[in-house]
């Protein structure tokens, strides 16, 4: 526990005293800030006009702007995730330090959540520092509060499966670059793969569907939590966990 | 303390380390002495628990590192060959970071690293980054990690490689006086440095033990006297004819003129062939002036040279 989170502390002072950690949450925050600003311009426009039409209706921001804005962060977050995990394992192969960890008293999985949580623990900042956004909805409009607390959630398990995901493409090179390449393009997979599952067979589409990591977070944008989802977030940061485990054990073997 | 048995290991299909065996008694400081790729970094790496072997066992302090990698990496302290820096912290951090790791009470967590630090001199550097330091400070905080919490071994690879003059012979004494606590192995390319440091020496060669001695037996074991040095008084050229007649001789030259008549000779002659005695009569025989005759005494350096070319010639 205490070397878990000497590791945890290590890797998390790492992102927060490098412009890493600043850079990612100013980039995360600016473009979500621009779509929260242009969805807002229309939602605002939109319900002006409802309003001239039948006074005393009021339009739904929920269903109107918290869901779409949310929808849109779990398609970003695709993008960011890359930058977050592509120097949590790299970093340290190419540095040498995988060999003081690796021979020092500590298990490969104190080595594995030690950096997990240290990564994921900026993701969560991350995406914790936009709720200002739905702060401000408050001002404007009666926003329910349980959907978009939902919402976060499946935002944060989301990231647990991606953050897990992109751990273990980061534990298999000593490149950042190719780290953060290679997640770009696995996570972009696990998109793309939803739309695929549109024009596939019957059995075969679902599947595709059934993969699709944006798919599983639909229900949690409507404010529903559904166990099924918080199960298939979970399987794939399990899963990623895995098998980083393994890439860490086969990296020895093969010296 | 440790003790290695018939270590193999393959890389694919190349072996780097060809059945090894050797172990190291507590108290005892091994020189692993060997030329580039050697194998010694692989060795050491899998003594450490870094990586396994493809064959054999290594024990240290009683516990198979395959089947109790924690017990055995709880008393090794390591030295890679390149120092494992953060090179984003500050040295201080770094090392309150490894004593964590390795498990250092929490309240001499403080103390532990300004133990190692006084140790390899760096206290002045504490506060500094990693990445801002100079490669031989860089060695030195690497060594300093080793260090922490007093393991019972050390595996230092090249632990003098960058340093200054000074510094090499600091952490050399450093090292010496380690070792009446602690069981160390370290691999050097540098010969001089096994004579003054190590208790015992194990020289290998790709792959391969070509020896495992005392430094001052290896310089015994190879002193069948193939190099003499003779300092005759007589005609040069005369002298130098009828050295190089001899049956036993290999090849003999002038070392040095030391005026007309006096010549220091190198004689180089076949092992066992007790030269110096034949050479003492052909001299006296033949009413030269025997002033000098001396066996030379090699250098690990040369010991070292030799045992690695014959093994190349027996492949
Ligand atoms: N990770 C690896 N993968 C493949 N081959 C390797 C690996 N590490 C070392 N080797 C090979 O194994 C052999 C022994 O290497 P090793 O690093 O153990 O030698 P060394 O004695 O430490 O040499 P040096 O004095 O240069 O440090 C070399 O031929 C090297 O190329
Ligand atoms: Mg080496």
């Amino acid at each position: 526990m205490r070397n878990m989170a000497a590791i945890f502390k290590r890797d998390a002072r790492g992102y927060f005293t490098s412009p890493i950690a600043y850079v990612v949450i100013g980039l995360f925050l600016v473009v979500t800030g621009i779509f929260y600003y242009l969805m807002l311009r229309s939602f605002l426009q939109y319900s002006y006009a409802v309003m001239m039409q039948r006074a005393g209706v009021s339009v739904n921001v929920n269903l109107m702007m918290v869901r779409p804005f949310l929808l849109n962060m779990s398609v970003i977050v695709l993008f960011i995730v890359p930058v977050i995990t592509m120097r949590s394992f790299s970093e340290d192969k190419k540095a040498g330090t995988m060999e003081l960890l690796l021979t020092n008293p500590v298990t490969n999985w104190q080595i594995i959540l030690g950096k997990f949580f240290a990564s994921y623990l900026l993701y969560i900042v991350m995406v914790s520092v936009t709720f200002i956004f739905m702060l401000f909805l408050f001002i404007w409009g009666e926003p329910q509060f349980m959907p978009i607390f939902i919402g976060y959630l499946g935002i944060l398990l989301m990231g647990a499966g991606l953050i897990a995901l992109g751990n273990f493409i980061s534990s298999l090179t000593e490149n950042q670059i190719v780290a953060a390449v290679g997640t770009f393009g696995a996570t972009m997979l696990l998109w793309v793969i939803g739309f695929a599952g549109d024009y596939a067979g019957k059995i075969f589409g679902s599947i595709l569907k059934y993969l699709s990591i944006v798919e599983h977070f639909d229900d949690f944008s409507k404010g529903i939590f559904d166990t099924s989802h918080l199960v298939f977030y979970l399987s794939l940061m399990f899963v990623m966990l895995f098998l980083t485990y393994q890439s860490i054990e086969s990296a020895k073997w093969r010296g | 303390m440790i003790e290695v048995r018939n270590l193999v290991k393959y890389y694919g299909d190349f072996p780097a380390v060809k059945d090894i065996t050797f172990s190291v008694e507590k108290g005892e400081i091994l020189g692993f002495l060997g030329p580039n790729a050697a194998g010694k970094t692989t060795t050491m790496r899998i003594i450490t628990g870094y990586m396994p072997a493809t064959r054999g066992t290594v024990k240290v302090a009683g516990y198979d590192v395959f089947e109790h990698p924690l017990e055995v990496k709880k008393r090794i302290g390591y030295l890679p060959e390149n120092p494992p820096l953060y090179m984003d912290m500050r040295v201080r951090d770094y090392l309150r970071f490894v004593a964590e790791i390795k498990g250092v009470d929490r309240k001499g967590v403080n103390a532990e690293v300004e133990r190692v630090a006084e140790l390899v001199s760096i206290t002045h550097v504490l506060d500094k980054y990693a990445q801002k330091l100079s490669k031989g400070y860089r060695q030195r905080v690497g060594l300093a990690q080793a260090l922490i919490n007093n393991p019972p071994v050390l595996i230092l690879d090249e632990p003098t490689i960058g340093l200054d003059p000074k510094q090499i012979i600091e952490v050399r004494e450093l090292i010496k006086s380690l070792g009446s606590e602690h069981t160390i192995i370290l691999s050097t390319h540098i010969l001089p440095e096994v004579s003054m440091t190590c208790s015992r020496v194990v020289i290998i060669n790709e792959g391969k033990l070509v020896a495992m001695d005392t430094p001052e037996n290896l310089t015994a074991r190879l002193q069948g006297s193939e190099t003499v040095f003779v300092e005759v008084e007589g005609p040069i050229q005369d002298v130098l004819g009828a050295i190089e007649k001899m049956e036993e001789v290999i090849s003999a030259t002038v070392e040095q003129r030391k005026g007309d008549e006096v010549g220091l000779f190198k004689v180089q002659a076949r092992v066992g062939s007790d030269i110096r005695k034949k050479l003492a009569s052909l001299v006296v025989n033949s009413n030269w002036g025997l002033l000098e005759l001396r066996p030379e005494k090699l250098s690990l350096e040369e010991i070292f040279l030799k045992l690695t070319t014959k093994e190349e010639e027996l492949n």
